[in-house]
């Protein structure tokens, strides 16, 4: 069972940040790259024309049926034996570089080294939606083994033929194509011969199946790390281009204020300082650093503000402003849905929880780089979604796509945060102004304000449950949040779950695991809830109202690895369990936490994780994001919410926000389910939703108070 | 404006700057030394942390003018003859790194303790590191990463599993 099919493209409606924008995609010729290449094989792989996406202008779906057959991905193999990967993706510390590129040796037969991926340059890589929704590995990873696989099969064909030999009695391993008998081997750059051989294939074509892997499936060290480590890899806010300026941005007062008056006239009478006032966007771009902070400081404006909702009043004005729940369009608005049943319980259950906003700061800010040249615009920027940026780019100049490129640089982290466009756009308008490159890159204090947040949420549950321990009623409000992981994972019969859209305070879009994060958090609360109300063990309980058998695998290792039930906490200690799926993978967290009701005092103390997503590509890749999920969901469990009051983010320092840190960290265990038998799903959203829920339910094992609102403990245990 | 001297990686660098621009936008933007990180200029995360005369420093509160004449190694300057420091091996070999922009800050700061105290205990690896932010949360490997340098340990890539 599955939350709902695994469709590309299905875009959950708590993307708000992608709810707007151009709705224009424009084809560009494609051949003109192909005839840059030298000789050699390439592959071209397309999508099955009405599951391609279309529009990438940012809007989330584009009007009207027509959907171009689009190209999925190309691989091109040298006449110097290296392989070339083109992909749309991006690479945000996911280290999907390194397990694409296993993916292609695998079944390319070809040494990891030999290969190379060209990633997020909207000249040189086929469209792509963005790098989110946990994708790339479920739909990246298939299409490239298949390019690899048509290539392999291309190679030996001419190799064949070049040796007068049977097909089949040829050899492919290690880039190279040998026949025994006679010992005679070809590298793969040496068949083609100064001859360009293109090949289009589509759909299914015969892969290597996960149990026969040798290069995927086990661990690669990152691809880039040697870089990393020495400092010499360059982030968009890293790079400088020839004559380059530097851009700063005069930001409102407050979220939605217009400018009542301006005085320029100082900043203009610096040296070298350009001056933009466009609407209400003022931006200053000069030769240096200190001089545009000096140019910015120099303007004087004066806000027109409006009365806007607090922190305060926020789950309030949730449930107050409620703008629909029938999206015809939002197939998961209400999933699952029927009418409970309630006569059947044995007692019921009524809950309300919350979840606050979170900011994803992303350690490298958002940053662009803009230059125009001849009429064209390159940017080079962090982002998840260079298309979508290229849309907007065009869309905010009123020039036409393939005018503009946009090329991402292996970036400082998103986690869904970097989606959007504004850092490339306000660069590229200092840039026209000026008529040089400027570099922007948002301060932390922008980053925190400026950029949109993980959307807050009330949630409201009723359930009941019969004598002997069966949910027998489900009703599931979820305001604001979303629709990610909304149906309950439980077997129950009758139930109803509905997504609540309201005018949220703040601008906020998707953040890793989206809204499942929330909703599983009220829901494996609750669960806990409804297992002490009938004096269940907390495993038992879920276990019985389970049928889903990957879900109950993976909740079944990690309390086995746990020792869930073998022993009692020490004093002071508690132990939760949590479980669920999202994105194709499925997660269970047992957390023990060291809590004291005097002090206040509560931290994690140890953490195990089972999870299962399919056949693993690079397990060790796979670990480290497990573990980075669930240090980041620790964050967002216990301390982590943006305050806001009068259109003022109250906390945008790293010195007010807190995040986890070191001290923060438990001691980790994860156990990895390897599902040969199931096609590789993405994990870097799932390992973080049951986190929160099961250290909620340790809390409560430790201390008796159950918390119900996220973050749980910003000051500490309030008994 | 006047010009400084900085010792950077073992080379006398003159440049044209204010004394009182941060140490961090010279090594940027004058020096094009791009390995030390921009995080939050407040000096709560770590990523611009550079040693000055072996000390881990917070490059984006520390003013130019202030370390003329002290030795300023960056995270370009560790690597030595094409040999990649103790830690910068380590934090390899513990794959302890995500997007990795916050490893050089993370790895200037374990180079300074590991010169100022070769065996460090776990409290004090924790200690050294704790004003270092990682996002990602690989912790866990940048402090098997540490524990790895300290000790001299050479275990097999990828962590353990």
């Amino acid at each position: 069972m599955s939350e709902r099919p695994l469709d590309d493209t299905f875009i959950e409606p708590e993307r708000y940040e992608l709810a707007a924008g151009s709705a224009y995609h424009f084809e560009l010729a494609r051949r003109d790259f192909f005839k840059a290449l030298g000789g050699g094989v390439l592959i071209v792989f397309t999508l099955r024309g009405a599951h391609a996406q279309q529009e990438s202008g940012g809007g989330r779906r584009g009007s009207g049926g027509q959907v171009p057959q689009e190209v999925g991905a190309w691989l091109h193999i040298g006449e110097d034996g290296t392989v070339t990967v083109y992909t749309g993706k991006v690479e945000v510390g996911q280290d999907i570089r390194t397990s694409l590129a296993q993916a292609v040796a695998e079944d390319l037969r070809s040494p990891l080294a030999s290969i190379r991926l060209v990633m997020g340059d909207t000249d040189l890589t086929p469209w792509d939606a963005g790098t989110f929704g946990s994708l790339t590995t479920r739909t990246m990873n298939p299409q490239l083994r298949k390019a690899a696989a048509a290539a392999r099969e291309m190679l030996t064909d001419l190799a064949a033929a070049q040796l007068k030999v049977e097909r089949s009695s040829l050899v492919v391993a290690d880039g190279k194509i040998t026949h025994p008998p006679t010992k005679q081997s070809l590298g793969f750059g040496q068949l083609t011969r100064g001859r360009k051989l293109m090949k289009t294939i589509s759909g299914d074509f015969p892969l290597t199946p996960p149990e026969q892997w040798k290069v995927a499936g086990k661990s690669a060290p990152k691809a880039n790390g040697r870089a990393i480590v020495t400092g010499k890899h360059e982030y968009a806010s890293d790079l400088r281009l020839p004559g380059m300026l530097i851009g700063k941005v005069l930001r409102p007062a407050a979220f939605g204020a217009t400018l009542a008056s301006i005085e320029t006239k100082e900043a203009e009478s610096l040296s070298g300082v350009t001056v933009v006032r466009d609407g209400d966007f003022v931006g200053v771009a000069a030769p240096g650093e200190q001089l545009a902070a000096r140019a910015l400081a120099a303007i004087r404006a004066e806000w027109k503000t409006a009365p806007q909702p607090s922190g305060k009043e926020l789950f309030d004005y949730l449930k107050k402003h409620q703008t629909g729940t029938q999206d015809s369009e939002d197939r998961s608005a209400q999933s699952g849905n029927s009418e409970p049943e309630w006569s059947a319980a044995h007692q019921t259950l009524e809950r309300t929880y919350t979840v606050a906003y979170i900011a994803h700061a992303p350690l490298e800010p958002r940053a662009a780089v803009a230059e125009w040249k001849d009429g064209r615009l390159t940017v080079w920027t962090g982002t998840q979604r260079p298309f979508g940026v290229r849309g907007e780019l065009a869309g905010a100049f009123r020039i036409p796509e393939d005018r503009v490129r946009v090329i991402v640089p292996d970036t400082g982290s998103g986690y869904g945060g970097k989606h959007t466009g504004e850092v490339a756009v306000e660069a590229a308008r200092m840039a026209k102004a000026a008529g040089k490159p400027v570099r922007l890159v948002w301060t932390r204090e922008e980053e925190f304000t400026w950029a949109y947040f993980r959307p807050a949420g009330v949630i409201e549950i009723k359930s009941g449950v019969s004598r002997d321990g069966l949910i027998t009623g489900w009703e599931f409000h979820n305001y604001n949040s979303g629709s990610a992981g909304l149906r309950s994972v439980y077997a129950i019969s009758k139930q109803r779950n509905i997504f609540h859209r309201t005018a949220s305070p703040l601008r906020q879009g998707s953040y890793r695991a989206l809204a499942s994060t929330a909703n599983h958090f009220a829901r494996e609360v609750h669960i806990d809830e409804l297992a002490a109300s009938v004096k269940a063990d907390p495993l038992e309980f879920r276990l019985k109202n389970l049928k889903d058998e990957r879900l109950r695998a993976v909740l079944e290792a990690a309390a086995g690895a746990f020792g869930w039930g073998k022993s009692k906490a020490p004093a002071g200690h508690g132990c939760g369990i949590a479980g669920g799926f999202e994105k194709g993978g499925y997660v269970a967290t047992c957390a023990e936490v060291a809590a004291d009701r005097s002090s206040g005092k509560v931290k994690v103390v140890r953490v195990v994780t089972a999870f299962e997503c399919g056949a693993i590509v690079n397990p060790d890749g796979l670990k480290n994001q497990i573990e980075g999920a669930i240090i980041q969901g620790i964050g967002g469990a216990l301390f982590e919410a943006v305050e806001f009051a009068d259109g003022k983010i109250l906390n945008p320092r790293f010195s007010r926000y807190r995040v986890p840190r070191f001290s923060d960290v438990p001691a980790l265990e994860t156990v990895l389910l390897d599902r040969r038998d199931l096609p590789p799903a993405g994990a870097g959203e799932c390992p973080i939703v049951a986190l929160a829920p099961a250290v909620s339910n340790a809390i409560f094992d430790a201390t008796g108070i159950r918390l119900r609102s996220l973050p749980m403990a910003p000051g500490g245990l309030k008994a | 404006m006047k010009s400084i001297e900085l010792r950077v990686n073992g080379t006398r660098r003159r440049v044209e700057a204010d004394a009182d621009r941060s140490l961090l936008s010279v090594l940027r933007d004058e020096l094009e030394l791009t390995g030390t990180h921009y995080g939050c200029g407040e000096g709560q995360c770590g990523a611009c942390t550079v040693l000055v005369d072996g000390q881990p420093t917070r490059s984006c509160l520390t003013q130019a003018g202030a370390v003329e004449g002290r030795q300023i190694t960056t995270i370009e300057g560790l690597e030595q003859n094409g040999r990649l420091h103790p830690v910068q091996e380590a934090f390899l070999e513990a794959g302890a790194m995500q997007c990795g922009y916050c490893i050089p800050g993370m790895i200037m700061t374990g180079a300074g303790l590991l010169r100022k105290n070769p065996h460090p205990t776990e409290p004090e690896i924790l200690r050294a590191m704790e004003g270092n932010i990682c996002r990602c949360g690989t912790y866990p490997r940048i402090l098997a990463a540490m524990r790895r340098a300290a000790t001299g340990e050479r275990a097999q890539k990828g962590g353990s599993q």
